[in-house]
């Protein structure tokens, strides 16, 4: 063990602001000396002057449920914060509430399929990805059951800490053979896919934005398709291959970047398995860009490496650089500030862009 | 038993006695373990007496048809007693017995461990221990859902019990009231490293289950008239709970020299050995 004189910890992240435990703190207070009240438990996307749409999941399972039958719900105490409440008030009889147990739900969302369901399970993406994987990889992944599993809190969209941050969980899901793995970037979206995964004949993993959600995607007239990257905006300079929200951000920062005369492009990737590697590799084999990936995830094993291996296959040999969570335990604090201490937000990516250029 | 739903013990009208079909569940699990020069023979033999009494006593199903949606669904959570299921499933005429010889080898339907994409009759895939009762949690919501009065059955060993998702499994079928849930549970008391109960599988065990709500009985699994009693009263107990039936069953019975050898999980048996096994299981064939 690597023990140092701030206690049992070994070498503290580099970029993180864990102090030893025993140093006294004063409360943060912003650059005209405001104290800063934002907390730990403000877990929604910055989403000032945008549209918002509340539980969009819960609304478009409901609207599903109207037209089939064979969809049920089952969630590990979490209903509530993963939006499925609103399917439980609208189908009592068609929810099941499966308590604090991830592995029993996924084996039971399992046998449901086997018996002909198509089960939406929720919880949070930390715990189908650390507690409950076994059981998806055997019980529903090997046998292709049509079980879709929908986790809120995804990435670094908690202040909570590690526990809750699901920093890695595309990394852990993308070595599932058979499964699909959908990031989704807004309201629209997610309620785009909720039918196109239920459509969708095999296993599901889809991340999710829970409570009031930004509306983005509507304006540019997008449609979701399992499978398929799609070209939100055109520009000659920057290529953003991002996924999740994070197109949010790549979209706002191309804004940014037009105003100092660069021209970026933003091609959205919200199904990171199987990849759309024939779009990847067409948008980025145009050349003369710099091909920047953006994702709400670790830097290791999740877009970026996938793009990157995808164009190394491909022979494509271009600029390339990522955006994303470094490999480190993060901290906890308010989301503004950890997305802007770890270079996620739109300044954030930004600056990052235009150092690179 | 009088109860109307419980034939005499014999294979669900037929005049071969329960006692027989073991013996010639046995008798395949052998053959098949030889094919290989080993196997889990051990579990296979010492399993038998429960699946002649399933097939042939407790199951509705149809040998031809092993999707029917009316059948009784019987889930193998160990994976490792695929070559007892399969010598049940030959039994029962839903596998051929002219491919008992393909046991394990490349492109059979009988993998060493049992897959429900390979073989005709195996529901789930187990092998990953402590699935098998979460899965039949959900297998029995949806019969329920359907109306459908089939049962679910998962068979599953007495080492399953040291893994937390079992636990889960058990709260959540009493939870949702799972009365079409029947789990069986050998214990022969052998897991890798050695007795079950000198690692995570403490007695008593019947009264864990019980004291979770489940209608639970202990019985000597290697007595056909105790199992048939028992599963009689599973099948046909009135309350809203699940039901499980501990088996205390014996390693490698039948084969009394393989029965005083000291008893492991992965039974070691000589190469000249099977034909001895053989001789030893039909010297005490029942008619």
């Amino acid at each position: 063990m690597n023990i140092n004189a701030q206690g049992f910890h070994g070498p503290l992240a580099p970029n993180s602001r864990r102090k030893s435990k025993y140093a006294p703190r004063t409360v943060p207070v912003s650059e005209t000396g405001e104290a800063l009240t934002t907390s730990a438990m403000i877990a929604s996307l910055d989403a000032e002057g945008r549209d918002t749409v509340a539980a969009p999941f819960g609304h478009a399972l409901v609207e599903l449920a109207k037209t089939r039958d064979d969809i049920v719900g089952l969630t590990a105490d979490l209903a509530k914060y993963t939006d499925l409440h609103v399917f439980a008030q609208a189908y009592p009889d068609r929810f099941y509430q499966m308590g604090m147990a991830e592995q029993v739900m996924i084996s039971a969302a399992a046998g449901l399929a086997r018996e002909g369901f198509v089960p939406f399970a929720t919880t949070y993406a930390v715990f189908a990805s650390r507690r409950a994987y076994d059981f998806i990889v055997m019980a529903i992944a090997e046998e292709a059951l049509p079980v879709k599993i929908v986790c809120a809190l995804p990435g670094l969209t908690t202040g909570y800490g590690p526990s809750h941050q699901a920093t890695e969980d595309l990394a852990i899901f993308r070595g599932m053979p058979g499964l699909t793995i959908i990031d989704p970037c807004d309201a629209t979206e997610i309620a785009q896919a909720v039918p196109a995964i239920a459509a969708h004949p095999g296993p599901v993993y889809m991340r999710l934005l829970r409570g009031k959600v930004p509306d983005v995607l509507s304006r540019y007239g997008y449609q979701f398709e399992v499978g398929k990257a799609k070209l939100i905006r055109d520009g000659k300079d920057v290529l953003f291959v991002s996924t999740g929200f994070m197109t949010m951000r790549t979209l706002d920062a191309a804004e940014a970047l037009a105003k100092d005369g660069v021209d970026a492009a933003v091609l959205h990737v919200p199904t990171i398995k199987p990849l759309d590697t024939e779009t990847i590799v067409a948008e980025a084999s145009k050349g003369g860009r710099l091909v920047v990936t953006a994702e709400n995830h670790t830097v290791v094993g999740g877009l970026g490496e996938a793009v990157a291996a995808t164009l190394m296959r491909a022979g494509v040999h271009v600029p390339f650089r990522q955006v994303g969570l470094p490999d480190e335990f993060l901290d906890a604090g308010a989301l503004p500030t950890l997305h802007n201490q770890y270079g996620i937000s739109v300044a954030g990516v930004t600056a990052a862009v235009k150092g690179w250029l | 038993m009088n109860s109307p739903s419980a034939p005499a013990a014999t294979s669900g009208g037929s005049n071969v006695s329960l006692a027989r079909r073991a013996y010639n569940i046995r008798r395949l699990a052998l053959r098949m373990a030889e094919v290989q020069g080993q196997g889990y023979i051990g579990q296979a033999l010492g399993v038998a007496d429960v699946l002649a009494v399933s097939y042939f006593h407790a199951l509705n199903y149809r040998p031809g048809e092993p999707e029917w949606e009316g059948r009784d669904r019987y889930c193998l959570s160990i994976g490792h007693y695929a070559i007892a299921l399969y010598s049940a499933l030959i039994e029962a005429g839903v596998l051929p017995e002219d491919e008992l010889e393909t046991y394990g080898m490349d492109d059979s339907r009988m993998p060493m461990s049992g897959m429900a994409a390979y073989s005709p009759g195996m529901e789930i895939t187990g092998g990953s221990l402590g699935h098998g009762l979460g899965i039949t949690v959900g297998m029995a919501m949806g019969l329920k859902r359907k109306n459908n009065p089939a049962f679910v059955y998962n068979l599953m060993s007495d080492g399953e019990l040291g893994e937390g998702s079992t636990w889960e499994a058990v709260m959540s079928a009493v939870q949702h009231g799972l009365d079409n849930l029947i789990c069986v549970v050998d214990f022969n008391d052998q897991q890798a490293d050695g007795p079950s109960t000198a690692a995570l599988c403490q007695e008593p065990v019947e009264d864990k289950w019980a004291a979770f709500g489940w209608f639970a009985q202990r019985v000597d699994g290697n007595d056909i008239d105790a199992l048939v009693e028992a599963f009689d009263a599973a099948r046909n107990h009135p309350a809203p709970v699940p039901r499980v039936i501990i088996c205390r069953t014996q390693m490698c019975k039948g084969v009394d020299f393989l029965e005083a050898r000291e008893i492991t999980h992965f039974v070691r048996v000589e190469p000249n050995e099977w034909a001895r096994a053989l001789a030893v299981l039909d010297a005490g064939a029942p008619a």
